[in-house]
């Protein structure tokens, strides 16, 4: 009984200590950040042209909402109406279904390198687009189509049977009924979903610099290449010599992840909390 | 004509559930379509197992490659293995549901960190400790591992927390009722029963760590020579990729897509293995 104790102790020690290293790592990370880049966050860094005596991150800033709205435009439909399939209109225990879930599994599971390699030689060569914002919106569609058809389809499911069955019971077609009771109450959980894969695509880099390149000023176009704020802030470093204004370009990442994770939490609890109340 | 209607939409919405398939096909067959006359040429056994990588010499061999990325995810796997297993029995076993509450976004948040961010945080941080204190370069396998195990904790945790929630409570009561402590119902019963799902959870966080590219470019060196030492520089797969894409043409850059060719088999084997795990620790 003794050395059970001891033993109890010696376990409790250890997964105290680790949560708490865990804890501090996070803090650590965010304030050290803040620390070192709020003081270079100069408005000099928010003008319209990048030069190299200003590194300016306005125009990356520009075209990662750029490739946000263009892969969303993309992917949340396919994504959304391909859930909107899987729960509502395939059968359940359908084999189709099942074949689905595992592409779609298999997909979030490759490395964003991966499917930089595969934009590059799709899109930028095969199909003759070059560096531009179309072919990394396009890389990027494909690596966030998982993540909002698995979202959408959780979401859906959620939604009680008895809604379903109250409108049919009305008279309510299928396409009434799916488009007009379910998906709206499943709205809050699809959006927490998009919300999600915006975090993804602020964050991602690997995918990007050889579909959307590293040009980086605002460009003219869809089919001109543009840096994304995670692609500038690796550039910096690629370069060299502006640790100051990494810094500040961490800052203004982590803000905007910071906000996406509180819209994303604030929307899913809203979310179960309608749900307990109804 | 509502039926036509009805009927219609069905099929749109079959045509756009099967884009996720088409694009897993469309995925493989470029990236393999693109490697696999190289591989031919240069013979598969060459290209993994020689372990000289020059390719203005025209020798490509990707050995080095290879154990550098196994060294790397081991090494993610011991820092954020531990740590990431013992957080997510924290947060079963001790944290109040309201506790709970705020730590979960917090993981969440340790999930949405950019990679750059993690990158730039080694190289600015982690590698110049290690420099002073433990010698070598600094941007090392040790920096690599460093960061890479932070960066799989969410994974890991939030995944074995589900499985370790999933273990019936009349598991741990009968535990207690038997004499055990708080502490050995937990590494007696609950961690053995939810050991499946724990270990899904692992091998999830290193098919993540395996696949990490940026973060592990900045902190690693990226010399592409046989790994020696955990205080000395490696280049992974993935940075090979990244490194030399941008200036490489015909058959170098051929390698270096038969190199994610080579990443992508070791990734779609890890997540199978994951999967099996993680189906079997349903049952």
């Amino acid at each position: 009984m003794k050395s059970g104790k001891a033993q109890s102790a010696v376990l409790k020690t250890l997964v105290c200590s680790s949560a708490a290293a865990t804890v501090a790592v996070l803090v650590f990370i965010v304030v050290y950040i803040l620390f070192k880049g709020l003081p270079h966050l100069s408005p000099k860094l928010f003008s319209l042209h990048y030069s190299s005596d200003n590194v300016s991150m306005l125009p990356a800033m520009v075209n990662t909402v750029s490739i946000v709205l263009l892969s969303l435009l993309i992917a949340a439909p396919v994504g959304i109406f391909s859930a909107i399939f899987l729960v509502e209109y395939a059968g359940r225990g359908n084999r189709f279904v099942s074949v689905i879930r595992t592409t779609a599994e298999t997909l979030a599971g490759i490395p964003s390198i991966v499917y930089g390699l595969f934009g590059y030689l799709l899109f930028v060569v095969a199909l003759g687009w070059g560096y531009s914002l179309i072919a990394g919106a396009a890389t990027l569609a494909i690596m966030i189509l998982p993540v909002i058809m698995r979202t959408t389809e959780e979401a859906l499911k959620a939604v009680p049977d008895i809604y379903r069955e109250g409108s049919f019971g009305l008279g309510a077609g299928k396409l009434r009924t799916v488009f007009k009771i379910v998906l709206p109450s499943a709205v809050p959980g699809i959006l927490a979903g998009v919300v999600l894969s915006v975090g993804r695509i602020v964050g991602e880099t690997a995918a990007l610099i050889y579909t959307a390149g590293t040009v980086a000023q605002i460009p003219s176009g869809l089919t001109e290449s543009g840096r994304t704020m995670s692609v500038h802030m690796f550039s910096l470093w690629k370069e060299g010599f502006n640790a100051d204004e990494s810094y500040a370009t961490a800052v203004m990442l982590l803000i905007i992840v910071i906000g996406l994770n509180t819209l994303s939490t604030y929307i899913a609890r809203k979310f179960t909390k309608g749900k307990t109340d109804g | 004509m509502e039926q036509a209607r009805e009927t219609w939409i069905r099929r749109t919405l079959l045509a756009l559930a099967f884009t996720a398939l088409a694009s897993l096909l469309l995925i493989a067959v470029f990236i393999i379509q693109e490697g696999a006359p190289f591989l031919a040429r240069i013979g598969i056994r060459d290209f993994l197992f020689a372990s000289d990588w020059n390719p203005q010499a025209g020798r490509f061999g990707i050995r080095p490659m290879i154990a550098a990325s196994l060294w790397v995810t081991v090494g993610a796997m011991l820092v954020g293995g531990p740590m990431g297993i013992a957080g997510a029995i924290f947060l079963n076993e001790f944290v109040p549901v309201g506790v709970m509450r705020t730590v979960k976004p917090m993981i969440e948040l340790l999930a949405g960190i950019p990679s750059v961010v993690y990158g730039f945080l080694g190289v600015m941080v982690v590698a110049p400790l290690i420099r002073t204190h433990l010698g070598g370069p600094g941007l090392s396998v040790l920096a690599a591992a460093l960061i890479l195990g932070i960066m799989i904790l969410p994974t890991v945790i939030s995944i074995a927390t589900d499985a370790i929630a999933s273990v019936p409570p009349s598991y741990r009561e009968g535990a207690l009722a038997l004499g055990a402590t708080r502490w050995q119902s937990v590494s007696m019963v609950t961690l053995r029963a939810a050991r499946s799902g724990i270990v899904a959870g692992v091998i999830l966080g290193m098919g993540r760590a395996l696949g990490e590219t940026m973060a592990v470019i900045m902190v690693a060196g990226n010399q592409a020579v046989m790994p020696t030492g955990v205080l000395k520089g490696l280049r992974t797969l993935t940075a090979n990729i990244v490194i030399e894409m941008g200036y490489s043409a015909d058959l170098h850059r051929e390698a270096l897509i038969a190199t994610g060719v080579v990443l992508f088999v070791f990734i779609l084997m890890i997540n199978l293995t994951f999967s099996l795990v993680q189906r079997r620790s349903r049952i």
